[in-house]
């Protein structure tokens, strides 16, 4: 891919907007469409997009196998630590309400976390499963 | 190729449907990531298959008895919009009346998905941890193959087949994409 300097180019405009739109789906998904999963996805494309043009070597030293690895599992830990988190603090596991004074902004903690945690498998897990496969070389 | 098409045309539908969530999954899982994952496979096997002779006389009719009964099965469901369907009458007055007020989010979607549902998801998650566990487990880690070739750099003579190699699969990649 190194001599196609048209794609090269246009990946390098494109790549940011889609990095910056995941985080937005992610963030905002509470008052737009989106969430963590469809976060995460957007994240991951915006990776393997960079890893098609610039090579897996490049992508992977802006995230190392070992960074996501960790992160595969921080997302899950997140999501069941939440739960964790509400059962300390008096509620059933996964009831948000517990989590500030007043119910609903309980809730919008939980779900922010929440989805935060879904976001961080779902990217991780995207960018691994396409290392795996084009960093098949032999 | 076909399938990336086919995923992108989805998402458009799902667009139409009001249904934006689907839609940004489709189009992103299913016309970005799936396809690239598609044509990385066919670049690391090659794109022919073992012909095999007389296979579909079994999977033939197994096929249209399968079809058959899943088409006979949706005569049953409710019409197409219907707001007397059980799906439109069990739980979603709840969640379309109270989600505001109880989880103070706008778009139920996300309230049902996160809040109500929590447990669903955390499931969904556990499940995409465990893909990616399968995955790593089953074509190995960057990691691994970085330490192979290091034995190669102290004895020069054995190096230069090693690159010769890994020179193939580029070209093969760069075809294939």
């Amino acid at each position: 891919m190194k001599r196609h300097i048209v794609l090269r180019v246009i990946a390098k405009l494109l790549i940011p907007p889609i990095l910056l739109f995941a985080l937005y789906v992610q963030f905002h998904g509470d008052f737009g469409p989106g969430g963590g999963f469809q976060a995460g996805v957007i994240f991951g494309a915006g990776f393997i997009l960079y890893a098609l043009i610039y090579g897996v070597e490049n992508a992977q030293r802006v995230a190392p196998p070992g960074v996501v690895r960790v992160l595969v599992a921080l997302g899950v830990l997140i999501f069941a630590g939440v739960g964790v988190v509400d059962l300390i603090l008096g509620g059933n596991y996964l009831d948000y309400n517990v989590m500030a004074a007043d119910p609903v902004a309980g809730q919008h903690i939980g779900i922010i976390a929440v989805e935060l945690g879904v976001g961080i498998t779902v990217a991780a897990v995207m960018m691994t499963i396409f290392f795996a496969f084009a960093g098949r070389e032999r | 190729m076909l399938s990336g098409i086919y995923s992108l045309l989805t998402a458009g539908l799902f667009v139409t449907l009001d249904a934006v969530d689907v839609a940004f999954t489709e189009a992103a899982v299913g016309g970005g990531i799936s396809t690239v994952l598609l044509l990385g496979t066919l670049a690391l096997t090659g794109a022919d298959s073992k012909p095999r002779r007389g296979r579909w006389r079994v999977a033939l009719p197994v096929v249209l008895i399968t079809g058959g009964a899943l088409i006979y099965g949706t005569f049953d469901m409710p019409r197409f919009g219907d707001p007397n369907a059980p799906i439109h009458r069990h739980v979603v007055p709840r969640y379309i009346d109270d989600s505001l007020q109880e989880t103070g989010l706008p778009n139920i979607v996300t309230s049902v998905l996160a809040s109500y549902r929590g447990y669903d998801t955390m499931g969904e998650v556990t499940v995409i941890f465990t893909a990616g566990i399968g995955v790593m487990l089953l074509l190995g880690t960057a990691t691994r193959r970085r330490r192979r070739p290091q034995p190669a750099e102290t004895r020069p003579a054995a190096r230069e087949p090693v690159e010769a190699e890994a020179a193939k699969p580029e070209l093969a990649r760069e075809e294939g994409a």
